[in-house]
């Protein structure tokens, strides 16, 4: 069985003298940079939050503050990687103000009950995305990642949608390695359970009456 | 192996970083342990799927809306401190 084959990333050899320009006061150069992560920004901020009115501010929100904090970006990290951690504290600040009485924090580690034994192991239909419409499939997975802690599934679309490394991640959310291994690893396997339902080989072909499509 | 230990090594060993011996070990486990052969393997479509699903596309309209939004701002921003 192969590894995950990571997604390939836009190159960033003139990043660096675009966020120069942009620090020069170049707005324009500054364009550039909005165009080039807006989508990620977009998709981080709505994994996040879970809603999409929300997401919209946190684009805003935080490409301005990253604006108005260029100054402060050293280049030790990658651009992108420093926007993410403007972006994710937006978007968790979104969060916080939506749901007063739980405190979000992505230190908490939160531990659900056996969230990491698997019950669900039966196998899945060949190509299983497409026994769904795409609208369909799309409500299954938002409903399903949306089931997941806020600092579960923030590292899940940093890591696994976003494509940012174990490290990238960890010092984009302020978190250790092993911290964000282990969010990961529970997100993945939750995730994993939750699909299932939908994504299992059906039982068809008359071995009993009626079949097993009512799932 | 134990299927415990597997499941702790499971994101290494999908990510492809582990150590040519302990890869060794883990793939020993999954030719014989069927329920961890399923969960891995799913566990992998899960990743994939998501992965692949453009859940959460900007549409276009809304992406322009937010870059000219976020652009007038900044020019402003700008005015306000060469002012």
């Amino acid at each position: 069985m192969g590894t995950i084959q990571p997604k390939v990333s836009e190159p960033v050899s003139d990043e660096l003298a675009l966020v120069q320009a942009a620090k020069a006061g170049n707005v324009g150069a500054f364009e550039d940079l909005v165009r080039r992560y807006d989508r990620n920004v977009f998709r981080i901020a709505q994994h996040i939050t879970q809603n999409r009115e929300d997401a919209e501010d946190v684009v805003q929100d935080a490409f301005l503050k990253a604006y108005g904090n260029l100054a402060q970006f050293q280049g030790q990290s990658k651009f992108y990687t420093w926007l993410v951690r403007i972006v994710v504290n937006e978007a968790l600040m979104k969060l916080r103000r939506r749901r007063p009485e739980r405190m979000v924090s992505l230190d908490e580690d939160v531990k659900t009950e056996d969230d990491s034994v698997p019950r669900e192991v039966a196998d899945w239909a060949p190509n299983p995305e497409q026994l769904y419409t795409q609208s369909e499939l799309h409500d299954i997975l938002s409903r399903t990642i949306q089931g997941l802690p806020p600092s579960f599934r923030t590292v899940f679309v940093l890591r696994d949608v976003e494509g940012l490394s174990t490290e990238e991640t960890a010092d984009a959310l302020g978190l250790s390695i092993p911290a964000v291994k282990s969010r990961l690893l529970r997100a993945r396997l939750q995730l994993r359970e939750r699909l299932s339902r939908f994504f299992q080989k059906r039982k068809n072909g008359g071995d009993r009456i009626g079949g097993d499509h009512n799932q | 192996m134990k299927c415990s230990e597997f499941l702790q090594e499971l994101t290494n060993y999908l990510d492809g970083v582990l150590d040519a011996r302990t890869k060794a070990e883990l793939e020993d486990h999954l030719a014989w342990c069927h329920n961890c052969y399923v969960v891995c393997d799913t566990t992998k479509k899960t990743i994939e799927i998501y992965r692949d699903s453009q859940l959460y596309e900007l549409p276009d309209d809304l992406r322009t809306r937010l870059r000219t939004a976020i652009m007038s701002k900044c020019k402003q921003k700008k005015a306000e401190q060469s002012s």
